[in-house]
């Protein structure tokens, strides 16, 4: 019932987004036809791109044919490629996919230690240098993360590429920019919530049946912990999309944020709508699993 | 005033104040702090590094970067302030009825929210940015706008809790209108945690205006704006990093005091959710 309930929303979410991102793309200044046709085409040749494109047709009408596409899962064209706007989108997704996931992995495997490491280590040195490190991993912008370590570990020591896609080394850099300052949320969390649950009976209980220190961190205190980290990681997961964007700009990626801001600037409708809608997707439903997930973890958690 | 004393009690409290402050009275007094215009170019001081006279070394119009830096300050304090003033003017606008009357509207102002924080925020910030064209107003505005959504939800669930309290019920009960307990009686007791958070979100403010600069959507050179000395910096990545440490540094700087002081805001006013 209640899964049924949150795709139902997520169908209305993704239906607002649809109309929202038409909408908002035909406020722009500037007319597509004349961006495409070229700063010297003649007026004739502008309006036959325009009918071309059936930008002449009043906005309704063409509001009416875009979701009508849509529904049948048809994205459109691209005003400048002329190739379907879903294989646009299949061209560039894999790249911000990838990243994605590798910068999730830098954030998990950073923040849930330190926040661990933190919580047990509570009012010595160690939990104080760690949250100083996160106080400022979250008050820093990514993009100038990013920057600092292009000019530390690509212009000064060599050790990494800083643009495009060609291997894995090309990964670490983007990675770390993204993901760090979703560590430094991630550990202030999983530290606030392993202080709460290492302060609970069953934990004593089993320190004093003499479970080793690591089985009663890791497999009582951090299991019972969990939810709240994985609530605050779905939540980080609009942060890692949004910070995407810029991030993919920054290191010259291939991904659909650059695609999307490309587009954006080219007038290529389409391609921006198509973009933004899937991006929503994403998002909508990754939400959806978090909530899941979390649910899963502590079944006392009604949703 | 006991209240306020108390709020300064708390270490972190004083140096955010303490540092915003410093910020403010650098940026107001820059002309005596440094000897240098952040405006006026100097061609035959081009891209000097850090030294006894040019402090934070010059750009690449021979500039002296402390001093733009200084007065930067007030691009990026001022975009933060009144986006977070315009998101929350929004948010009150419709998270005061949605959570006070509750019902149809609740649910069509929440479905509305949903879909707006459905598109990650900068995407949202940056087609709009498009649609202003860049200027200095044009973070403020698109950053103001695109958390009118955050604030909502926040100020509907401050109004929805307290809608069933108690000192609510004896207003009723007394005979007040709806709207003059909504605005007189509940709006007082919902502003901790609604002040709590616009200074946190006043944080994020800051970076997302920054980033919008940063794409060049933002103050268009020569202003001195921190994200857009940034963008320029990139130009000189290989030869002059210096030029991409500063700025970002006064960012992060500023966030970090805003950050302290919403924090200890929040252990002031809203114990209930303090870290422990």
């Amino acid at each position: 019932m209640y899964v049924l309930k949150k795709i139902l929303l997520t169908v209305a979410v993704l239906l607002g987004a649809a109309i929202c991102s038409f909408l908002l793309l035909r406020l722009l200044p500037g007319d597509p036809a004349e961006a495409l046709a070229g700063p010297q085409a003649a007026l004739e040749d502008v309006a036959t791109v325009r009918r071309s494109l059936d930008l002449d047709k009043p906005l309704s009408r063409q509001f009416a044919t875009y979701m009508g596409h849509l529904l049948q899962g048809d994205l459109g064209y691209s005003y400048r490629t002329h190739r379907p706007v879903a294989q646009e989108i299949e061209a560039r997704w894999p790249a911000t996919l990838k990243l994605s996931l590798t910068s999730m992995l830098v954030a998990i495997l950073v923040g849930v230690p330190l926040g661990v490491h933190a919580a047990r280590k509570r009012g010595r040195l160690a939990d104080t240098v760690s949250m100083v490190a996160s106080f400022v991993g979250v008050s820093m912008p990514s993009f100038w993360l990013g920057m600092l370590l292009i000019v530390a570990f690509s212009v000064q020591l060599h050790l990494f590429p800083f643009s495009g896609d060609q291997g894995p080394l090309n990964y670490v850099l983007p990675s770390l920019t993204l993901g760090l300052g979703i560590a430094a949320n991630i550990a202030r969390m999983t530290r606030a919530s392993m202080l709460d649950t290492l302060g609970q009976d069953y934990v004593r209980t089993a320190r004093g049946k003499g479970l080793s220190e690591f089985r009663v961190v890791h497999l009582h205190a951090l299991r019972n912990a969990a939810a709240p980290i994985v609530t605050i990681i779905g939540l980080q997961l609009g942060a890692l999309l949004g910070g995407q964007v810029v991030t993919e700009m920054l290191f010259v990626w291939p991904g659909l944020g650059r695609m999307i801001v490309d587009s954006l600037n080219a007038r290529d409708y389409m391609v921006v709508q198509g973009g933004i809608l899937v991006l929503a997707a994403t998002f909508a439903v990754l939400n959806l699993l978090t909530d899941l997930a979390c649910k899963a973890l502590d079944p006392r958690i009604r949703l | 005033m006991g209240s306020l004393r108390k709020f300064f009690r708390s270490p972190s409290a004083c140096v955010g104040v303490a540092v915003l402050l410093a910020l403010v009275l650098a940026c107001a007094f820059a002309s005596r702090l440094v000897p240098y215009s952040p405006f006026d170019q100097n061609l035959e001081q081009q891209l000097l590094r850090p030294s006894a006279a040019h402090w934070l070394g010059t750009d690449q119009f021979g500039r002296d970067v402390l001093a733009r830096i200084l007065v930067g300050t007030k691009y990026s304090l001022t975009a933060g302030f009144v986006s977070v003033l315009l998101s929350l003017a929004g948010g009150l606008a419709l998270g005061i009825p949605a959570g006070y009357l509750g019902g149809a509207l609740d649910k069509g102002l929440m479905l509305a929210c949903d879909i707006l924080l459905a598109f990650p925020g900068i995407l949202m910030a940056l087609a709009l940015s498009m649609v202003l064209g860049p200027g200095i107003y044009t973070p403020m505005i698109t950053v103001g706008i695109s958390s009118i959504p955050v604030f909502a939800r926040l100020v509907r669930v401050q109004f929805m809790t307290l809608r069933e309290a108690p000192f609510v019920e004896a207003m009723r009960a007394a005979g007040a209108g709806g709207f003059r307990i909504a605005v007189k009686h509940i709006m007082p007791n919902a502003m901790g945690p609604i002040l709590v958070q616009s200074t946190l979100r006043l944080g994020i403010a800051i970076v997302t205006a920054a980033t919008l600069s940063f794409l060049g959507l933002g103050a268009q050179p020569p202003a001195p704006e921190w994200g857009t000395m940034l963008n320029d910096a990139r130009t000189y990545f290989m030869t002059n990093a210096y030029l991409a440490m500063f700025p970002g540094l006064a960012i992060t700087v500023s966030v970090i005091a805003i950050n302290l002081v919403g924090d200890a805001l929040r252990d002031h006013l809203d114990p209930r959710l303090r870290e422990r």
